[in-house]
């Protein structure tokens, strides 16, 4: 894949504590596709980029499994929310909102993101 | 001690069994529990619990798993029950019980639903120490205590449904296990002779030892009192260190008895239409102490049921009757499904049989006719698939010759009657006793559109589950009558099912996934996201026809990437932990020593846990998602590839040696699995497929549970297809006899290609062979016959596959693009992700679990060596 040179100076940028957290460049993110992202703190983000090139963060951890891997699972959008589809069991998490789609009970950590 | 009556009126239940329950559970629903006390006396030490599933205590279930009594129930509905508190006595004129602590209580109603007990034979030391029944969870823990310390044999008295389960148990707990049944086969009230037979070679097969035709004499005993064996009726002693006597069971009806209510001559409180005592209207008899209106008592627990609502209706005003119920019965007795229901033994007069019987797979169907051709009853061993339609359809004239109802799958006159043949009066739920008709009505009535609606509108499917698919099939079947359009789409995404989604590919070119969704798509979700259904399903159809489009034929290239499962993305399989497999090819199962030692090698130095799969190779567990590559550099170094394990694609071909080495080889099976396996290796199919290819009709490579198996003869191969393994096991059916290796592959190319074009999303190929129209007969037609024309387009699509295949791996490994994704975090790839942990065992690693469960290890250290980029 050739990078678009205007694109490879773009940041991906996490909210944290107040303040905003460099993770990578815009470019390592792979439309309908996520990335894992370690934080200081030890927390895991899975990343993601949509179609459209918006961007979400919510916490890499599946909740029901528990492991750190719902940066690995595919994207999709149901009545137009985005969301992500765990690798383990499928579950699936809107992407704004953190909350589980198949289970109103459960719901995972976003992060405001930006490209800095 | 007297419990002070209130204003109240107070319903009295004696018994606590699974009949019990229920009639308490009738109460709450008609509000009774709210207008009267209710107390209940119960003998044994728990609540209710699911007597009819004692015998899953050895598979693994607890009491407590047992439980049919949700105690927030007993609580909320102020239900006051007593546990190990039987009731001793009864005054009828003063309405009043006393139980065994002295607890006295008046009653307004009293409900006996004591049960039975089981019947031991008048047999010389029948209470001898090591000599039980086989009824509560009491008896079964002190069997197994007994027979932990003292026995190594055991022995069943009664070879009927109890003393199989029973049988069962002893097997369960480890035991030498014999059975001693008086009647000359097994089962004798549910089957014939001919299914007795069918069961007694299964159950014989399973090393239980069966004696039918003798009766036991008397227990013998040693010096120390305790059992030592049987003197049976035709004088030979059978040695045994326990005996459980599972005769029969008599109901339980001595209280009544004391009191002066009427019983059976054999036994039983006798009771009318309402399950009121005839002699005394405020006392009523639900379930096996029962004797009921028709002159029977029943032993099983849907009756029982049945008189519970009945009761409870009574006691409620409401109108109800229990005036006999069908003893039709579906079990699985170690394994083996029996099933009797109707005229089981052909009572009526002028009737005749219709019987298929396979001895050799303890297969016994016999279908009981009556003159006019109205099916009356009939009786299942060994495969009781049918007996749902089958029982729907007692009493009347089924629409297709019997003899088609009881020939296996394949056997050419089979027919698979489908529910929609069912007449209105037809039960489709046993459970709630749902007809045909009450579900017709929820969707035309109710305006129900789905499964779920309908179990919510009829509670049918809420029971035991077994129905749920007729459920569905029936309203499919129901919406399509009324006109409603049944979406038969892929997902939201998509209104095309996957067989036309594929046809709009091939003949288009479409060549990316975001094309097809913009221009095919439902109108809402063009130009979005699509989502995690159609998405693989769409990558897989791609990868399918790659070179022929014009698309890549590598899955990480480009949108494709974004497509994949997370195991096409990550090349290996992900495990519950968020570490991966790794499985190279071993083409037929064939290796070097020095593969071997490679893989060993490989192993040892990351650490991996090995264990060899199903399909002949080596599965390598435990790399980290950052490893992946460096593992794949060390396994493509030393000449292997990509195993596939990972993809709905082929995995194995498995052989046998074949004529090289084995005396009874008759072709090379390694050397045409191998070929089979380089041919086909990297074919993207709607599901995985397995292959597998037999030397000889010894079959020692298990070819006829593969998706394609091949089997040598002396003139050649025989082809089956369909074939499947795992949880719906499936025989493969016969395709083409004797084929040249030149015959063989064309027809395996056109069968694999026809399978990919028309099979549904995740659907393997032997569901798909049950659900296309005309089966069998049609793909034979297709790929032997060629009746569409297709098969030069099937053979050319293979060879452009076969043409354009590379390793997935080796690509990635010599892409530093694709290799940059290969890694823990985008912002620390050496560190390794901190859940994923392992712990020692059995000398290997496994996952170490509560690390998942504490999420993170402590943060202090897990930056160390990483560096921002």
């Amino acid at each position: 894949m050739t990078l678009a040179p205007e694109t490879t100076d773009l940041k991906v940028q996490l909210h944290l504590d107040d303040d905003w957290f460099t993770v990578c460049d815009l470019s390592r993110l792979l439309p309908g596709r996520g990335v894992a992202a370690l934080l200081p703190d030890g927390r895991q983000v899975a990343l993601f980029r949509d179609r459209g090139g918006e961007l979400y963060a919510i916490d890499n951890r599946d909740p029901f499994g528990g492991a750190a891997v719902l940066s690995r699972g595919l994207t999709g959008s149901d009545q137009g929310r985005p969301f992500v589809a765990s690798p383990l069991l499928k579950q699936r998490f809107d992407l704004q909102s953190g909350q589980c789609l198949d289970d109103e009970t459960v719901r995972v950590t976003t992060y405001a993101v930006r490209v800095g | 001690m007297t419990a002070t009556p209130g204003t109240t009126p107070t319903i009295v239940l004696v018994g606590h069994g699974m009949v019990g329950q229920r009639f308490l559970e009738a109460l709450a629903e008609r509000g009774l529990t709210a207008t009267h006390r209710v107390v209940v006396l119960c003998e044994e030490p728990r609540p209710a619990y699911d007597r009819v599933a004692l015998t899953s205590y050895f598979s693994g279930k607890t009491p407590e798993d047992l439980s049919m009594t949700d105690m927030a129930f007993i609580e909320k509905e102020g239900i006051e029950l007593h546990v190990g508190d039987p009731a001793e006595t009864i005054d009828r004129d003063a309405r009043k019980v006393t139980s065994r602590s002295g607890l006295v209580v008046d009653y307004d109603v009293l409900v006996l639903a004591t049960g039975s007990y089981p019947f031991v034979p008048p047999v010389p030391n029948k209470d001898a120490e090591g000599c039980f029944v086989y009824r509560t969870i009491d008896d079964l823990l002190a069997i197994e205590e007994y027979a932990k310390s003292r026995a190594t044999t055991g022995a069943v008295v009664g070879g009927g449904l109890l003393g199989l389960e029973a049988a069962g148990a002893l097997k369960g707990l480890g035991l030498t296990s014999h059975i001693v049944e008086f009647a000359p086969r097994l089962m004798p009230v549910q089957v014939d002779e001919g299914g007795g037979a069918a069961l007694l070679r299964t159950i014989e097969e399973m090393g239980l030892a069966v004696h039918t035709g003798v009766g036991t004499q008397e227990i013998l005993v040693g010096e120390d009192g305790a059992v030592t064996g049987m003197k049976l009726s035709d004088g030979s002693e059978l040695a045994t260190d326990l005996v459980v006597f599972s005769a029969g069971v008599r109901p339980r009806d001595q209280l009544a008895r004391d009191c002066g209510l009427t019983v059976g001559e054999r036994g039983g409180i006798t009771v009318d239409e309402q399950c009121r005592t005839v002699a005394d209207p405020h006392v009523f008899a639900i379930g096996e102490c029962a004797l009921a209106a028709d002159g029977r008592v029943y032993g099983l627990v849907a009756p029982g049921y049945e008189q519970a609502e009945t009761a409870a209706a009574t006691i409620a005003k409401d109108e109800s009757a229990f005036t006999g119920a069908d003893l039709s019965t579906k079990l699985k007795l170690l394994g083996v499904d029996v099933a009797s229901f109707g005229d089981a033994h052909g009572t009526a007069e002028d009737c005749l049989d219709v019987v298929y019987s396979d001895s050799r797979s303890g297969l016994y169907k016999k279908l009981v006719i009556g003159r006019d051709g109205t099916l009356l009853g009939g009786i299942l061993v060994g495969d009781a698939d049918a007996y749902g339609t089958l029982k729907a359809f007692t009493g009347s004239v089924p629409p297709v010759s019997p003899e088609s109802l009881v020939l296996p799958a394949g056997a050419g006159e089979s027919v698979q009657l489908g529910p929609s043949a069912l007449p209105d009066e037809a039960v489709i739920c046993s459970c709630h006793n749902v007809t045909k008709g009450a579900i017709r009505g929820a969707v035309t009535d109710h305006q129900c559109t789905t499964v779920p609606e309908v179990k919510k509108c009829t509670k049918a499917g809420t029971g035991c589950g077994s129905c749920v698919k007729v459920l569905g099939q029936l309203v499919t079947a129901e919406l399509e009558a009324g006109g409603v359009e049944v979406d038969k789409g892929l997902c939201a995404c998509f209104s095309q099912t996957r067989e036309e989604l594929y046809e709009i590919v091939l003949a288009l070119r479409i060549n990316t996934y975001q094309d097809l969704l913009d221009r095919y798509g439902r109108e809402d979700a063009r130009g979005g996201d699509g989502c995690d259904v159609c998405k693989p399903a769409v990558a897989s159809i791609i990868a399918s026809l790659a070179p022929t489009i014009g698309a890549s034929g590598y899955v990480l290239d480009g949108e494709q990437a974004a497509l994949q499962e997370t195991n096409d993305h990550f090349l290996a399989n992900l495990q519950k932990n968020g570490s991966y497999s790794v499985v190279p090819r071993i083409a037929g199962g064939e290796i070097t020593p020095e593969g071997l030692i490679v893989i060993g090698e490989i192993a040892r130095d990351f650490g991996l846990y090995t264990k060899i799969t199903g399909g002949q190779r080596i599965d390598m567990f435990g790399a980290r998602v950052e490893q992946l590559p460096l593992i794949w550099t060390r396994l493509v170094d030393a000449g292997f590839e990509s195993g596939h394990a990972y993809g709905k694609s082929l995995r194995t071909v498995k052989s046998c040696v074949g004529q090289t080495w084995c005396r009874y080889g008759v072709q090379d099976s390694v050397r045409m699995a191998i070929d089979l396996e380089l041919r086909y290796r990297g074919l993207r199919s709607p599901h995985k497929l397995k292959s597998a290819v037999s030397g000889c009709a010894r079959e020692c490579a298990e070819a006829q549970s593969k998706d394609f198996g091949v089997i040598a003869t002396s003139n050649g191969w025989n082809l089956y297809v369909g074939g499947n393994g795992g949880a719906t096991p499936r025989h493969a059916d016969l395709l083409a006899q004797d084929l040249s290796d030149a015959e063989l592959i064309r027809l395996i190319d056109r069968f694999l290609m026809f399978y990919i074009r028309t099979a549904d999303r995740l659907e393997r190929t032997s569901t798909w062979l049950e659900r296309i129209p005309g089966g069998l007969d049609h793909v034979r037609d297709v790929v032997v016959e060629d009746s569409l024309g297709i098969c030069e387009e099937l053979e050319s699509l293979m060879t452009a596959h076969v043409a354009h295949y590379r390793d997935e791996w080796a690509e990635t490994i010599n892409d530093p693009e694709k290799l940059a994704r290969f890694v823990s975090f985008v912002n620390a790839p050496d560190t390794p992700d901190p859940v994923v942990g392992f712990v020692p065992e059995r000398d290997q690693i496994k996952p170490d679990l509560p690390l998942l469960s504490i999420g993170m290890r402590p943060t202090h250290d897990v930056l160390e060596g990483s560096a921002q980029r």
